[in-house]
């Protein structure tokens, strides 16, 4: 699971969950895996993101190192900066490990770097 | 503004030129879709002359502004074989011929002039002939065309000329052909991405992987195109993602089958006891170098909307639900669905419910409708039971308009249907009541696999009498 796909998700599917984000990572393998860098991509996915999310999930797997706090407006023109997001968004990977629910506690397993987003019957809203 | 638009558009027409699209005879409802779909997303001028079909003709004559867009658009299209810069037609080839000495010398001279090379291809439709008839058809052209003075090069030459004869489709060849063209070759469709994606060289494959030559298709309709986020909540083995990525996508989906996501479901091809270890969705995209282009895939179920962020956002949504023929659908059973009671530590799969055709759409329609980007598209299959279809059995949603419905038959009862949406308003300017609907539904009291095998024993017991 990349931290992009992280950041997309909420656990508001469970029940009573109202405010299911970020979740929580615990991540007991991760991987960095090659990706082409794409700027005009990154860019154009950063103006979706939560950044506080990004980099504090990036933070928690260990690979927080140069994201700024807050996005500047000169961005496009800092190419290095840009390859540091890159590699956090697109490039790690938690391979094994689980997303906490930040309200309830449940766990989401990640296996094979494949998160199961799946609830028992009772759990869901 | 009307006004305006026709005053400004004349201009532009007069400088138009016809070219002819030669299509392959397969999947004869997407063709003209495509081609649309594929004029809007380059952002052409194109005027398509969709008569030109309905006689059963692969021929269709559309005028662009040049060479460079008829070459863009074969650059996207599969059910295209090439086409053509149009310069006479007629119903016999001396009238072509006739038609060929009398163009002015703008059209022909950057062609024919000398040192140009040129060779002559024939290609009859729906009648076969011989090679001999065919040199007798090139001989009657240059013999007294004035403008094929130059080599003849039948190998590489710089300029390839087509006649092509369309005879009307009957179980006697007529003699004369309904119709005769002559083009100057321009440009190749994409028909032989279809090989180079075929799903029997595919590493990882399910039970309904759609077909590489559809797979693109749907992404042409869709209008995928670099650097787009592509979504498939149905995603199986990633047919649609390998397509969405070959076009320069990013592509993620979700899945409920947590088996088949890691490889332990039962194997799809024949022969075959287990499946690899590495047979996954990525592995695909990686097996044709687009791996860089692979986001996620996730077990979920896609009923369940609230595990997305508000805000995330995707230019293209391509799917092909399950119908349950092969696969069956489904979605995670609420408490008062199932009945069931937990054993204590037991290893638990979530009970699966039934999950009513209908509803998978609508669910569809919302989830689209929330998370794409504004004017981007939705495309999906749908089943369709031919002797009941009407047009209210398309599921609807206020925020998306219904940009082409295609249908491919599967048999005399069954066909399933492309459909593709485009999101024409965003989700928050419509009433929190207004959902996704269907007018008429089709699988409200009989489901789809009912229908289906029901008439799969009509067909069989009408065949028994008939013999």
């Amino acid at each position: 699971m990349k931290l992009l796909t992280h950041n997309m998700l909420t656990s508001n599917i469970i029940k009573g969950v109202s405010n299911g984000f970020p979740l929580g990572i615990v991540a007991n393998k991760v991987e960095v895996k090659d990706v082409d860098f794409n700027q005009s991509f990154v860019l154009k996915t950063l103006s979706k993101v939560d950044w506080n999310a990004l980099r504090q999930a990036a933070t928690q797997v260990g690979h927080g190192d140069g994201l700024p706090e807050e996005l500047g407006e000169d961005l496009k023109e800092n190419d290095d900066v840009l390859k540091k997001i890159h590699n956090a968004m697109l490039q790690v990977e938690v391979v094994e490990g689980e997303l906490v629910c930040p309200e309830t506690g449940r766990k989401f397993p990640i296996s094979n770097g494949i998160p199961n987003m799946l609830l028992l019957e009772h759990e869901l809203q | 503004m009307a006004s305006r638009m026709v005053h400004a558009a004349n201009p532009i027409c007069e400088t138009m030129k016809k070219y002819i699209i030669q299509f392959a005879h397969q999947h004869l409802d997407f063709r003209i879709p495509e081609i649309r779909s594929i004029v809007s997303l380059i952002g052409c001028e194109a005027s398509l002359k969709e008569c030109d079909l309905v006689s059963g003709s692969p021929f269709m004559e559309i005028k662009l502004k040049n060479d460079t867009d008829a070459m863009r658009i074969m650059k996207r299209s599969v059910l295209s074989k090439r086409v053509y810069e149009l310069w006479a037609e007629g119903t016999s080839v001396k009238e072509v011929k006739d038609k060929i000495d009398s163009l002015p010398s703008e059209v022909t001279e950057e062609y024919t002039n000398n040192g140009k090379s040129f060779r002559i291809i024939v290609e009859t439709f729906n009648k076969k002939i011989s090679s001999a008839e065919k040199i007798k058809k090139i001989e009657l052209l240059t013999e007294s065309a004035s403008v094929f003075q130059a080599k003849i090069n039948l190998r590489t030459p710089d300029v390839s000329f087509h006649l092509l004869e369309f005879y009307e489709n009957d179980s006697k060849p007529s003699e004369e052909p309904l119709k005769v063209f002559f083009g100057r070759w321009v440009a190749d469709g994409q028909r032989d991405a279809i090989q180079q994606y075929h799903l029997q060289k595919r590493h990882f494959i399910a039970n309904t992987s759609m077909d590489a030559c559809l797979s693109m298709v749907m992404a042409n309709l869709a209008q995928v195109k670099h650097d787009d986020f592509v979504m498939d909540p149905f995603v199986g083995s990633g047919s649609l993602l390998v397509s969405s990525a070959h076009y320069g996508a990013y592509v993620m989906g979700t899945d409920i089958d947590y088996l088949l996501l890691h490889a332990r479901a039962k194997p799809s091809r024949a022969c075959q006891k287990t499946r690899a270890s590495d047979e996954s969705v990525r592995q695909n995209l990686q097996q044709y170098g687009l791996e860089s282009r692979y986001i996620d895939v996730m077990v979920a179920d896609a009923s369940r909307h609230r595990v997305w962020r508000k805000g995330c956002r995707f230019d293209a949504i391509i799917t092909d639900p399950p119908y349950g023929i092969r696969e069956s659908a489904a979605k995670i059973a609420t408490v008062d669905e199932s009945q069931v009671k937990e054993v204590e530590g037991a290893p638990h799969y979530p009970q699966k419910a039934q999950y009513n055709i209908g509803d998978i759409y609508k669910d569809l329609l919302n989830f689209a409708a929330k998370f794409l980007e504004l004017g981007g598209r939705l495309v999906y299959w749908l089943p369709i039971f031919r002797p009941e279809y009407q047009e209210s059995n398309i599921p609807q949603h206020p925020c998306l308009r219904l940009e082409s419905n295609c249908e491919q038959p599967l048999n005399l009862s069954i066909s399933r249907r492309l459909i593709t949406m485009v999101k024409d308003k965003e989700f928050e300017e419509i009433h929190n009541s207004e959902g996704a609907s269907i007018a008429v539904d089709q699988y409200e009291k009989e489901s789809f696999r009912q229908k289906y095998f029901k008439a799969v024993v009509a067909a069989g017991s009408a065949e028994k009498q008939s013999s």
